[in-house]
């Protein structure tokens, strides 16, 4: 199943800034890349044609695996705001 | 300092480990403000599962007739999965007694948070604490993105990712080995046809563990849980595992849900959530300095988790407990400094909790070791074990038997096996002794 189909069924509510700041300049420089795979909302895209990672933090689930598996550790990681965010229904 | 931000208890976090604190303080008569980011208790938790019914009897003893429960767990299967065989183990218990609840954690802990309530704890939803405040070596309150508060004692219970822990320096961030991510997506069956495909009869509950496929020689498991209507099926992979493999979390899910053994159970669902949540998985050698001077952390942010047994929301419970009958006896005594709370550490230490971790303190160093054998090597032999008894290939008995002992044998280094069984002694004399 798609990732997409699953994220559509969970409630966000969306802030207007991301509670997820990257460091793009290590990004660019790190081989990894750990997040574009491990994350279960697939929030982190590599954008091979700008060269740079994109962060789809409306779609965080707020799980934390990204901020532990960064091989970076240059993830800015926070809890959104507290009217923000997942809501899960059933959890 | 304002007086009228100034209470004596403040427990972050209302899950399981702070509603239980929050109760446990509230019911002694003294003041406690419970803080939760989420809209409601809940809102932000996911687990497999089900809660267990005696130690939730401890902090609630009549939870049975009023709490929001799905189904009673009579059945625990495990089930063993390659990629085209599987062997599964059944227990059911046929008596009145109960073991376990499957719940829905967005009712459950709503409901546990207003039980909080009635007992006297003041709860504060969508507010998110951001830092301690430590004052003279001593937490003294917290700051919200509104406000700051200020207690006698502070109590941590804001989940495995405990940013508010790691602070003040009472932990450390997880090793990706000593964390699991758990995903899981709840599926709408219908209460007749999950009672059809799990021979359940009313209310009755099954839970499933799942080894092996698709996580063969991996540190991860599948899991699946029955509730009113619906089915969770979901897994728990060490996010190190992850890492090395570079598997989408997602993809492994969309292998187990295609698995000809669970297909069938999960035919014509629909899928109604989909979930993500850390697990703390380092164990007894990873649990971190539980106390300080005005401050004890619970539960998950205390990686108070025995991932063999599944067990996480009892101890986050019984913790939770602890540290507020803990609380209580410092505010008598008026003294908040890490000596007296020390007193949580000795119960803890007294109770089954770190007994148990300790028991257990060696399973994922070997596991992480030995996971190609007892994670694959071995499951495939339990399947072809029980496919012996299954088919006649025209060859005698004692030849096929010699036929899968000589295998066994020589599949593996010899070296390989014995350092299995040497692994195992192990373990069972750190449980045993």
């Amino acid at each position: 199943m798609n990732i997409d189909d699953r994220l559509a069924k969970v409630k966000y509510v969306s802030d207007e800034e991301t509670h997820l700041k990257i460091n793009q300049e290590k990004c660019n420089n790190c081989e990894m890349k750990v997040c574009t795979y491990i994350c279960p909302a697939n929030v982190y895209e590599w954008n091979k044609k700008e060269n740079k990672l994109t962060v789809n933090y409306e779609n965080c689930l707020e799980c934390g695996a990204c901020r532990i598996a960064c091989s970076e550790k240059c993830l800015e990681w926070q809890y959104p705001k507290g009217i923000c965010g997942v809501t899960y229904k059933f959890g | 300092m304002d007086n009228k931000n100034k209470t004596q208890v403040i427990v972050v976090g209302a899950g399981p480990a702070g509603i239980s604190a929050a109760i446990t303080v509230a019911k002694a008569g003294k003041e406690v403000i419970l803080i939760e980011r989420g809209n409601f208790s809940g809102s932000k938790n996911m687990f497999g599962g089900a809660i267990y019914t005696q130690p939730t009897k401890e902090i609630f003893p009549d939870f049975e007739t009023s709490a929001p429960l799905e189904r009673n767990n009579i059945k625990h299967n495990y089930t063993i999965l390659t990629e085209d065989e599987s062997t599964s183990i059944t227990y059911r218990d046929n008596t009145e007694h109960s073991n376990s609840y499957t719940v829905i954690r967005s009712k459950f802990d709503r409901w546990m948070s207003e039980e909080a309530k009635k007992a006297g704890v003041i709860l504060v939803t969508q507010t998110v604490v951001r830092e301690l405040i430590v004052e003279n070596k001593k937490v003294v309150g917290v700051k919200t993105e509104l406000e700051d508060y200020y207690a006698d004692i502070v109590i941590l219970a804001d989940g495995v990712n405990s940013l508010l822990a790691k602070q003040i320096g009472l932990r450390k961030d997880f090793d990706p080995k000593d964390v699991a991510l758990g995903i899981k997506e709840v599926i709408k069956i219908g209460k007749d046809k999950i009672n059809e495909r799990f021979n359940l009869k009313d209310n009755e509950g099954c839970i499933t563990e799942i080894f092996g496929y698709p996580m063969l020689g991996q540190l991860g498991l599948g899991f699946m849980y029955t509730n009113k209507d619906t089915i969770t099926l979901g897994l728990g992979i060490t996010l190190s595992e992850l890492i090395s493999h570079k598997i989408k979390p997602y993809e492994l899910l969309d292998k187990l849900k295609e698995h000809k053994t669970i297909a069938p159970l999960i035919e014509d669902g629909e899928l109604i959530e989909y979930s993500a949540h850390l697990i703390p998985e380092g164990g007894y050698k990873k649990v971190p300095k539980l106390y300080d001077n005005g401050v004890m952390i619970v539960g998950d942010s205390a990686s108070l988790v025995n991932n063999l047994h599944w067990e996480g929301t009892n101890l986050a419970m019984l913790s939770g407990k602890f540290a507020g009958e803990t609380a209580i006896f410092s505010l008598d005594k008026n003294d908040f400094s890490k000596k007296t709370l020390s007193l949580y550490k000795k119960k803890l230490d007294k109770s089954f909790i770190m007994k148990d971790l300790k028991s257990y303190k060696d399973l994922m160093p070997i596991m992480h070791k030995q996971s190609k054998s007892f994670l694959d090597y071995y499951l495939r032999k339990i399947n072809k074990f029980f496919k012996m008894f299954t088919e006649t290939n025209s060859i005698s008995k004692r030849n096929n038997f010699h036929k899968f002992i000589f295998e066994t044998i020589t599949e593996r280094n010899i070296f390989e096996l014995l350092k299995d069984g040497l692994h195992i002694i192990k373990l069972l004399w750190g449980i045993l002794k």
